[in-house]
């Protein structure tokens, strides 16, 4: 399991990376989110038990073998909050700015009437 | 009592945030209670520095869960006193006056916004937990996003996107660190980190999770070469929030750089330092390089935060006491200093009519108190003594040299002849020159009073030059408690930790 999440984390992030390097607004919000996800994913892979001791005991207090650490997944659960807020204001923003240039290549934004 | 001290910074803007958003709604002007509200911090934040300054650490733990588990709101003295001057740097923008030149349909909802910035400003300087700091890294960085767009020009749009796009890549980053930390020692609270990665024997993994956090860190100070997002938003805001930008947050990213790399990567815990001072130095230099080239009045202003930021980060490369004093007693000359600046650039904006410097002249006659305004913040910036830049380049300078760190030291002169040179600039072309034919209309300025603004910070300049001792005494006293984390982690964890 650790292996596939490793790839796909991977993988992820090579998507992302090559989004973020293009010059079209979509393809930046593409590449923005595709990074989110590759991080909630690397989170959830820091579940589970394998470099740490265990994180849940039973009603006895021996120690649940195999049980997922849960407190990543409450990180996880947060930032997908706050990346789902600030993808959505990053998309009526990328609005804002298709609408006013009529055109999505950010090549001139760093353009200055005074230089 | 003390726990109400320690909250007052995070509950005072979030309970005016949530009033001056019902009052905006209901169509009245949120400014008196949201004025009221920052002076109230900044009162908490005076009593917090005195208490901290003689009883030692505050600590509170968030619903009673004890740390490691729970997240602990923790108030060092360093803490306390970026909260004193970022409530401050907020009053005074308020009395400057917050609109713009551009149209705002909604002008009360800059102050939810600013309320929303400084709870995400204190929170991130109060919190002892690395994923709770990241949470309020967010709310800061949002609120600030919808600030700068909020006006709507197509260039702030523009700039704001940029903005967005780089800091959102850098919370990856910072996001990946605190995982992967939690995912070899199990802990997100910071002083337990401090004390279980230095039981950790693998450099590479030290080194990894630190340098992804220094990315992340060093994206929002706006270091070499996380910084082009800098001079392409700053100045496009309108005056007073581009000036609040300045003052406050790229120094939450030095703040956090300042916690994490004196506290928990350390070269005791494994971490190589040496590159921090090397990518410093690059950034003073470029810098200052993009500021002596400027002519937009702001743009210019924008690229000495970047080459100052070098100046602050390098302190914590050296990481000795006096370096760490140095870099604490630099961080609150410059926010004060960096603000007033922008203010003066602002009004220069508005009574010129254009922010290219070429085109003003003539100020000194027609506003002296703006020229003096100016003189103070600029002289202070280029360290000329007995201003407050002087002593903070000073003490610096001498940590370099105890340390023998010559490229440093060189650099550093360097910059900030260059510095005084960009500032002379300014000095010339707007205010010594003749103006230029006809002169300028007396354009009236925004409601508020921005005299007043700039008066308090170069009220506030002048008291870090005249009663330096003391403050360098209680940064002195900070970096004491920074350079031996023993006394962080004993009022975090309790004694039996140790």
């Amino acid at each position: 399991m650790i292996t596939v999440l490793s790839i796909l984390v991977g993988v992820l992030f090579t998507g992302a990376t090559f989004c973020l390097l293009r010059r079209s607004l979509m393809r930046l919000l593409i590449g923005i989110m595709l990074m989110g996800h590759g991080v909630n994913l690397l989170l959830l892979a820091t579940s589970a038990p394998i470099s740490r001791e265990v994180a849940i005991l039973d009603k006895n207090g021996t120690p649940l073998e195999n049980a997922a650490d849960p407190l990543p997944q409450a990180l996880i659960l947060t930032a997908i909050v706050i990346g789902f807020g600030l993808s959505v204001f990053t998309l009526v923003l990328a609005r804002a700015c298709y609408l006013r240039n009529g055109h999505d290549d950010v090549r001139e934004y760093g353009k200055e009437e005074v230089r | 009592m003390n726990d109400l001290l320690i909250i007052a910074p995070i509950l005072v803007p979030l309970v005016v945030l949530v009033t001056s958003l019902v009052m905006e709604r209901s169509g009245r002007d949120p400014g008196l209670i949201s004025l009221g509200g920052v002076i109230l911090v900044l009162l908490a934040a005076t009593a917090l520095v005195f208490q901290v300054n003689t009883g030692g650490t505050l600590t509170m733990e968030m619903g009673g869960w004890q740390p490691p588990y729970g997240i602990v709101i923790v108030a060092d003295l360093l803490a306390s006193m970026m909260i004193w001057i970022s409530a401050f740097v907020v009053m005074v923008v308020m009395i400057y006056g917050l609109k713009g030149r551009g149209k705002d349909k909604y002008p009360g909802a800059t102050h939810v916004l600013i309320h929303g910035l400084l709870l995400g400003v204190c929170g991130s300087f109060l919190t002892g937990d690395l994923f709770n700091l990241y949470v309020w890294f967010e709310v800061m960085l949002i609120s600030s996003f919808i600030l700068m767009v909020k006006e709507k020009g197509v260039k702030q749009l523009e700039g704001g996107f940029v903005y967005v796009v780089l800091n959102l890549a850098a919370s990856a980053m910072f996001l990946c660190g605190a995982g992967l930390i939690y995912g070899k020692i199990g802990t997100l609270n910071m002083a337990d980190m401090a004390v279980k990665l230095g039981e950790v024997d693998d450099p590479a993994f030290v080194n990894t999770t630190g340098a992804l956090l220094f990315i992340a860190f060093a994206s929002k100070a706006a270091l070499f070469p996380f910084y082009f997002w800098l001079p392409t938003s700053y100045h496009r805001a309108s005056p007073a929030i581009s000036a609040l930008f300045a003052g406050l947050l790229t120094k939450v990213g030095v703040y956090a750089l300042l916690r994490m790399f004196s506290l928990v990567f350390t070269d005791a815990n494994g971490f190589s330092s040496a590159i921090i001072l090397y990518v410093s130095m690059a950034t003073m230099v470029i810098g200052v390089l993009g500021a002596v080239a400027q002519y937009h009045v702001r743009r210019l202003l924008a690229f000495h935060i970047i080459s100052q930021i070098g100046y602050m980060v390098a302190g914590i490369a050296i990481g000795t006491p006096l370096a760490i004093a140095a870099v604490i007693f630099y961080t609150l000359h410059h926010i004060a200093v960096k603000t007033c600046l922008f203010l003066v650039g602002g009004v220069l904006e508005m009574r010129s009519g254009t922010p290219d410097i070429r085109k003003h002249g003539g100020f000194y006659q027609s506003d002296p108190m703006l020229a003096v305004c100016f003189l103070i913040p600029a002289l202070s910036l280029g360290g000329i003594p007995p201003l407050s830049g002087f002593w903070a380049k000073l003490n610096l300078l001498q940590a370099g040299v105890e340390n023998q760190e010559w490229l440093f030291l060189f650099i550093g002169l360097a910059v900030g002849i260059l510095t005084l040179f960009s500032m002379v600039k300014i000095w010339n072309e707007s205010f010594w020159k003749e103006a230029p034919e006809g002169g300028f209309e007396r354009q009236s300025l925004w409601p508020g009073k921005p005299y007043l603004g700039m008066i308090l910070l170069c009220a506030l300049t002048l008291t870090f030059s005249f009663a330096g001792k003391f403050v360098f005494e209680l940064s002195e006293k900070a970096a004491a408690t920074l350079h031996d984390p023993s006394s962080y982690i004993e009022a975090v964890l309790g004694g039996d930790r140790q």
